[in-house]
């Protein structure tokens, strides 16, 4: 008993840590990705500027989008993230260092969104072009 | 008895797990992640033997029992091997890989030893809960080599993409199995609701390695001092 204590403790401890740094690596993959001039058109965004609270407008913008079938799974984990720093600015926001850092973490989750609204966009550009030049 | 929705749930997996197998066929990463590729097959042929054998015998059957949990034991095996692979990977300038191979066996004999050891005073249904407790344990020791493994990625300053993202998908794949094992352990009286997220948990890799062979290259590199909780990648905008 004692032992399977310890061990879901321990487990769920580096769930936590594994999922964090997870979306984290996901947030940093699509920041090294710039947008197209026609999502940030659509997004109006300019260069990685983002405020914290388009997270929600860019996701309703995705799921306008048909999903090519390959990332709406990280797209959910970075949901999860996105609430996750939210309760903690919403706990915590008193503090200036925390609430500088979910501002920022949230404001990278945006941005992750943008990307693939980004993706989503090319994707569906490339079926329309493929459908023109099927028909003629 | 099954419904239709349960059928199309217990197949995803394998179709996932099958893309995941002919993409990296595809793209000729096979070989270069044999041991992980490895693992999705088997995971995606023992599913489909899940199936079969609920069909056959039943699902509260003692054979579909025994099916289901010494494949989970084979499984989680191969998915020893496949951390260890990852451990050469991150290693491989070092020079160390027989010294992680030896130390991989050893830890694997160590964990049946203890595990067995543990029920052994317990002779009713013995074979059953040493399956279980075997898994449970072995989940956990995944857990702390994949957390050893993500130190050393942050300590070595590992940059490879495919490699951060495959790392982090099976820690989070064993904590979860773990922390479900360990719950079914505490708590048996709720042992089948918890059993019911055991599937949710096992499409936690499938998925994850289907967007790493997708979406990101082998030439891909990561920043890893960026995945660090204090750092943070984005200028924000004040209105």
């Amino acid at each position: 008993m004692m032992i399977a204590a310890l061990i879901l403790a321990a487990s769920l401890v580096f769930l936590v840590q594994f999922f964090i740094a997870y979306c984290r690596s996901l947030l940093a993959k699509s920041y090294a990705l710039e947008l197209s001039p026609e999502t940030h058109q659509v997004t109006g965004i300019e260069d990685h500027l983002i405020h914290r609270d388009d997270f929600r407008r860019l996701v309703q913008l995705v799921e306008l989008c048909p999903e090519p079938g390959n990332d709406g799974a990280q797209l959910k984990a970075v949901r999860v993230y996105y609430s996750l720093v939210k309760g903690l600015r919403a706990v915590m926001g008193s503090l200036g260092s925390v609430r500088d850092w979910t501002e920022k973490e949230q404001a990278s989750c945006g941005y992750f969104a943008a990307v693939v609204l980004d993706r989503r966009i090319a994707h569906n550009r490339g079926l329309m072009a493929e459908q023109i030049a099927n028909h003629t | 008895m099954l419904g239709p929705l349960d059928y199309l749930i217990w197949l995803l997996g394998p179709t996932v797990q099958a893309y995941v197998v002919v993409r990296t066929i595809l793209s000729r990463d096979f070989l270069r992640y044999f041991p992980l590729i490895f693992y999705m097959f088997s995971a995606a042929l023992l599913d489909v033997g899940r199936l079969i054998v609920y069909r056959t015998y039943g699902l509260q059957s003692e054979s579909f029992l025994y099916f289901y949990y010494y494949s989970d034991t084979l499984l989680t095996v191969f998915l020893y091997f496949a951390i260890l692979a990852l451990y050469q990977r991150v290693f491989e300038e070092m020079q160390v890989s027989r010294h992680i191979r030896w130390a991989g066996a050893l830890l694997l004999a160590l964990t049946a030893i203890v595990s067995y050891a543990t029920v052994h005073q317990n002779a009713a249904n013995m074979v059953n809960r040493f399956v279980v407790e075997l898994s449970r344990n072995l989940y956990f020791v995944g857990v702390v080599l994949t957390y050893v493994l993500w130190g050393a990625v942050l300590q070595l300053r590992e940059t490879r993409a495919r490699i951060v993202q495959l790392v982090l998908s099976l820690g989070i794949f064993f904590s979860a199995s773990a922390a479900l094992y360990a719950a079914r352990n505490l708590f048996p009286q709720y042992a089948p609701w918890i059993a019911a997220l055991a599937p949710m948990a096992g499409f936690i890799l499938p998925l994850a390695w289907a967007y790493v062979f997708t979406m990101v290259s082998e030439e891909a590199r990561l920043e890893t001092a960026r995945i660090a909780p204090h750092r943070s990648q984005v200028a924000t905008a004040h209105r």
